[in-house]
């Protein structure tokens, strides 16, 4: 028999897990700086930044040892008074676009800005023809087929 | 039957494209410097076999040189070690050495042990100077030319083959084979 009181701990202890598991993982990057505009930029760039070593993970969730020495590298830029745009251009300088997460938006990339757009666009417009064309299909449906009732 | 020419060739766009895609998508070892073309990096580094002496790139300059990015936690530049002495027998070019985030000692013993195929080797304990090169991952090895401009970068552990058919050309300046 499972009593109530047990099945109570259960939801607690379930609960407490949940909680646990979803905390986020901040121990890799513990910096911090007495300003928070600063702080907010070195948080997003060094989410932004891809690490080279790993490829499919930011520099802010990076293990690897040059990982730490890119955050080092834009820690020391944000405290020089760097802006993000500076800063994204020395690690393009270095690495290459690749090394953002989020493609520059120049001539080059343009396309890869609009092609959502252009494709949601059309999207929508293949779905309102559909809508169209089977709401005259319903309405011929109302009308009596005249070999069924023939029969 | 039109009403499936639409689906289909939207179909096939996407096929071409994503073929495409993954056709030319940058691999790890194939990851293109952006450095090609441009100035080779200045640095000022200590001297490994000499700590209290200051190398710098321009001691090399106006003659093209080979710069390899190594240290002796790295399993592919062992792997690579017995080439490089090979390439320094040969002698087309200097061999400049990075020994990059290693300790002195460490590189001393790899040093003595394996041989030293390098010319100079500076000491870059920090990775400033490997982040001012782009590098991502040791071997990496550049070809910088007698204007002091980069001209080749190979990642991962240095062929003969590589050597040959990319660097050699490179430096004595005959065409590329392509392939």
């Amino acid at each position: 028999m499972i009593t109530r009181a047990a099945r109570v701990v259960f939801v607690v202890f379930v609960a407490l897990v949940s909680v646990w598991l979803a905390l986020p993982a901040h121990a890799i990057d513990t910096t911090q700086f007495d300003d928070p505009v600063l702080q907010a930029r070195y948080l997003k760039l060094t989410h932004e930044l891809r690490c080279m070593q790993c490829q499919n993970t930011s520099i802010a969730d990076s293990h690897v040892d040059l990982a730490a020495d890119l955050r080092r590298e834009v820690h020391d830029l944000v405290k020089a008074g760097k802006s993000e745009d500076e800063i994204r251009e020395f690690m393009v300088a270095r690495y290459g676009e690749f090394i953002l997460f989020r493609p520059l938006v120049n001539a080059r990339n343009l396309w890869l800005w609009l092609l959502p757009g252009v494709l949601l666009l059309a999207g929508v417009i293949i779905a309102i023809r559909v809508v169209r064309q089977r709401s005259g299909l319903v309405a011929q449906d109302d009308e009596p087929l005249e070999e069924e009732t023939g029969r | 039957m039109n009403r499936f020419i639409l689906p289909l060739g939207g179909f096939a766009l996407l096929v071409l494209v994503l073929f495409l895609g993954v056709k030319t998508s940058p691999e790890r070892s194939t990851l293109q410097s952006v450095l090609i073309g441009k100035p080779a990096p200045e640095f000022t580094l200590p001297d490994l076999m000499n700590p209290g002496r200051q190398l710098s790139s321009k001691d090399w300059a106006g003659n093209a040189y080979v710069l390899n990015v190594w240290g002796t936690w790295c399993p592919g530049c062992r792997q690579e070690h017995e080439t490089l002495l090979r390439i320094a027998q040969l002698g087309q070019a200097p061999l400049i050495g990075i020994n990059w985030k290693d300790e002195d000692s460490l590189a001393h013993e790899w040093l003595a042990q394996l041989g030293n195929p390098y010319a100079a080797i500076v000491s870059d304990h920090s990775g400033r100077t490997a982040i001012d090169w782009g590098v991502y991952g040791a071997p990496e090895t550049f070809l910088v030319d007698s204007q002091g401009l980069v001209q080749y970068r190979h990642v991962g552990p240095m062929t003969m083959e590589v050597w040959e058919k990319q660097f050699v050309p490179r430096i004595t300046g005959k065409p590329v084979d392509p392939s």
